[in-house]
């Protein structure tokens, strides 16, 4: 057993820690970046990339910086904590898994120093509104014509499209809707002809939009991995993206938990600091126990999210089930400590339970995970 | 005992019930149940079609336009209303300064106040809450000193829900510094147009714009807008805090969430059904109105008990309604949350979130907004926390 990091791994998280301090120090920061067209700051990006952040999880062969499931929860957890607005999780996470599972030498070639760089971002086009979190669900086609492919469909809250070059995105080359065989997946450029972003913001502060894809013409090169085979890496990328948000919810809960204890220590009434009532000292360790069973099943996601799909999808819905509740509780608890106070936008603790919220809702609530550790039997083996 | 309604009070529901769906437009109950930003002309046209009914102010003395109904009719009554997504007549009028004012009021200020509250001609707003002071109510600052015949007014307000439409506030204020606590407070009554009012808003953890900051600077309030004696406003507030506790448990608006959620349930997409299919989305679903069905039993006990109560004093027993009533309110929003999935995610325009009436809108739109809103109502009308203190000393004597 070893929870240690490495002495690299210790020099990345405080190379990052320091950068997001100083970058947001303040809730007014991370509003300034928000408010900026694309929801986030391009300056920082270019900063992240500066520190080898865009590039860490691509193999160093590749043009990448050779980091593993431990850096990445390292970077997650730092960029929760301070509650960074940048695309890190669309592009990096999700939009560089695919590309670095399913990509082949002359598609990550080509594409992962621009990533690593900064200049490329990519956006993950799989889910639809009718699909809710069935990754196997995609009505979207893509009919094969000579030297490529023609895609008709519909992608929704795809994150942080309006922020990237190049999307990734599933259509069915076969099957029915329903059907786990039978999808495929294509790096479109978002400036293609017939494809069409309505971009929002979303109720976190973040930004997503849905993409309408019609009649989008894409050459045979564009096609990203197997054709017809494409459900075992959406998997691989979602469950990687499971494990990046369980990272970034501790990175979140720990803060609001800070938060929550100093106000406690700070807020006067009844003529005594609050954090004097045994009823709310009781609550403000709940919210400890369930930050702790989340730590701990972050851990776990980091470590299970590598090994073979039987093992690697009820672990990673177990961690999901743990992040979510423990997200909730921390979140609604961490409001009702503050009063009137925690309901405001104005509190920094507001943003951050929103956040927790919608991690709550991505890439599968609750009981859509539940469901998927029921039916693998548990985690205990046979009874 | 008979847990039956009796022939009379089932022929009542049936009256209100029809009265509430066939009049109060439809547009306007469809944004209450969306929960949908409303605007105030909104509140002021339901109210008045009440008001001309004679049912805006039902819980008031009949003298002031009250009607003479039992605890279980005037129960009914608002389990309809919020079951028919009626918006519910302006609480600062109707259940917190119109009741003070009827039942401390001289008779000027009745005549002059208690129509115009009843109509909705002037909007109210509760002007209780400080920064410094808010479960410790008793505590606040604003202070009154006596010129003449008038108070000036300085201090600040928080929280005031809606005070952006209100013509008049109703405050507590410190009149006597002297004095201890709860001994030197008043409870005045403040034009929003006399100079020196300011209102700042605050936008909430949902994106809207529901609570201000009032800022009082050398306001200048006419004595003759005291009411009742100076420094007993702690009474008042008492009387009017134990008015706002009845019906807090808002048990018509979860059945009508509920009932909501069944609808939608039916024509949200999970797998090859939709979300209805799902059993176990359904047994949670089921767990909440269990909950629910317990706690209006509990309600009516409450209610048939009021009958040989002191009305001026809070009964503690309306805390557990609180609790358990604001718990399951909160239960409803997050079956919503859970229904809209993925798709609650989007925000919407970003117009939405300002209130604009007219912003496109789907229902997933709003079902992250009420989840986060709603957390309020463990927060407010004195938090859970503080009313399991009252449950703790003044039900179990601890
Ligand atoms: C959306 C909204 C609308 C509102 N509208 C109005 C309005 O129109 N007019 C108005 O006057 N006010 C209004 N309020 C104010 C509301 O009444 C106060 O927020 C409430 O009284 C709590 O006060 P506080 O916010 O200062 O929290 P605090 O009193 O500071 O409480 C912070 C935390 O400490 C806990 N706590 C405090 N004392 C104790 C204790 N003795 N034992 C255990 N726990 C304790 C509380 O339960 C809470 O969890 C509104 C509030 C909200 C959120």
């Amino acid at each position: 057993m070893d929870f240690d990091l490495t002495s690299e791994q210790r020099l990345l998280k405080d190379s990052v820690a320091r950068w997001a301090a100083d970058t947001y120090a303040s809730l007014d920061r991370v509003e300034a970046s928000r408010s900026e067209p694309l929801g986030f700051s391009e300056a920082h990006w270019a900063e992240l990339a500066e520190l080898g952040l865009l590039g860490l999880p691509f193999s160093e062969a590749d043009g990448g910086f050779g980091g593993g499931p431990v850096e990445t929860m390292v970077v997650m957890e730092a960029l929760g904590r301070a509650l960074a607005p940048e695309p890190y999780l669309a592009s990096v996470i999700l939009g560089g898994a695919a590309l670095r599972l399913a990509g082949d030498a002359a598609q990550r070639a080509r594409l992962i120093p621009q990533l690593a760089g900064g200049s490329l971002r990519l956006a993950f086009a799989h889910g639809e509104r009718q699909a809710r979190y069935d990754l196997e669900d995609v009505a979207t086609t893509a009919r094969p014509e000579a030297g490529g492919y023609v895609l008709d469909g519909a992608k929704g809250v795809v994150l942080n499209a309006d922020a990237a070059g190049l999307l990734v995105v599933s259509a069915r080359t076969a099957g029915g809707r329903r059907e786990g065989a039978g999808i495929s997946l294509f790096l479109v450029p978002t400036d293609t002809p017939g494809l069409t972003l309505r971009p929002y913001p979303t109720q976190d502060g973040g930004r997503a939009a849905d993409v309408i894809l019609r009649g989008v013409r894409v050459p045979s090169e564009a096609l990203l991995g197997p054709a017809d085979g494409a459900l075992p890496i959406i998997e691989q990328v979602i469950d990687g993206a499971i494990a990046a948000v369980a990272a970034e919810a501790v990175g979140l809960m720990e803060a609001l938990q800070d938060l929550t204890v100093a106000y406690l220590k700070t807020r006067k009434q009844f003529g005594t600091a609050i954090g004097g009532f045994q009823a709310l000292q009781h609550r403000a360790v709940d919210m400890l126990v369930a930050l702790e069973q989340a730590r701990s099943m972050e851990l776990y996601a980091t470590m299970m999210v590598e090994a073979e799909a039987e093992a690697r999808g009820p672990a990673l819905s177990a961690a999901k089930v743990q992040i979510n509740r423990s997200a909730r509780f921390v979140g609604q608890q961490a409001v009702q400590l503050h009063g009137g106070i925690g309901m405001t936008q104005e509190y920094l603790g507001a943003h951050q339970f929103r956040r927790l919220t919608m991690i709550e809702i991505l890439f599968g609530d609750t009981a859509h995970h539940l469901r998927r550790v029921t039916r693998a039997g548990g985690l205990l083996g046979a009874a | 005992m008979d847990l039956r309604f009796t022939p009379e009070e089932t022929a009542f529901r049936a009256e209100v019930r029809d009265f509430f769906r066939s009049e109060i437009p439809a547009d306007i109950r469809a944004k209450v149940s969306e929960g949908r930003a409303l605007a105030r002309e909104d509140y002021v046209t339901s109210q008045r079609i009440l008001n001309a009914k004679g049912w805006a102010v039902t819980q008031w003395p009949v003298a002031y336009g009250g009607q003479p109904w039992s605890p279980v009719q005037r129960y009914i009554f608002m389990e309809e209303l919020m079951q028919a997504a009626v918006p519910l007549p302006l609480q600062f009028n109707c259940f917190m300064v119109g009741p003070v004012i009827a039942a401390f009021g001289t008779e000027a200020q009745k005549r002059r106040f208690l129509p115009r509250i009843a109509n909705l001609d002037d909007w109210w707003c509760q002007g209780f809450s400080e920064p410094g002071a808010g479960s410790d109510l008793a505590s606040l600052k604003t202070r009154a000193v006596r010129e003449g015949d008038h108070y000036v007014v300085d201090g600040q307000k928080t929280w005031t829900t809606l005070g952006q439409y209100a013509d008049w506030i109703f405050c507590l204020v410190r009149t006597d510094p002297a004095a201890k606590k709860q001994a030197g407070i008043s409870f005045l009554l403040i034009d929003m147009k006399s100079p020196g009012v300011s209102v700042r808003p605050i936008i909430t953890i949902d994106g809207r714009h529901e609570v201000n900051e009032v800022f009082l600077d050398a306001v200048r309030v006419p004595v003759e807008n005291r009411v009742g004696e100076e420094n007993k406003g702690w009474d008042y507030a008492k009387f009017l805090l134990a008015n706002e506790r009845t019906g807090i448990a808002r048990i018509g608006l979860t059945k009508e969430r509920l009932q909501r959620i069944k609808r939608l349930a039916r024509e949200t997409p999970m797998g090859a059904g939709t979300m209805w299919d799902d059993a176990d989305f359904r047994a949670r679903v089921a767990g909440v109105e269990i909950e629910l069905k317990a706690l209006e039993i509990t309600q009516m006990r409450v209610v048939a008990a009021q009958a040989t109560r002191d009305a001026t004093k809070p009964d503690p027993a309306s805390s557990i309604l609180k609790i358990k009533g604001s718990e399951l309110q909160q239960a409803a929003t997050e079956l919503l949350l859970e229904l809209a999935g993925p798709n609650a995610l989007p925000a919407g325009g970003a117009d939405l979130l300002r209130n604009d009436p007219d912003a496109p809108f789907a229902w997933e739109d709003a079902a992250a907004p009420m989840y986060l809103n709603t957390r309020k109502v463990s927060i407010y009308g004195g938090s859970n926390e503080i009313q399991r203190n009252v449950i703790a000393k003044a039900i179990l004597d601890l």
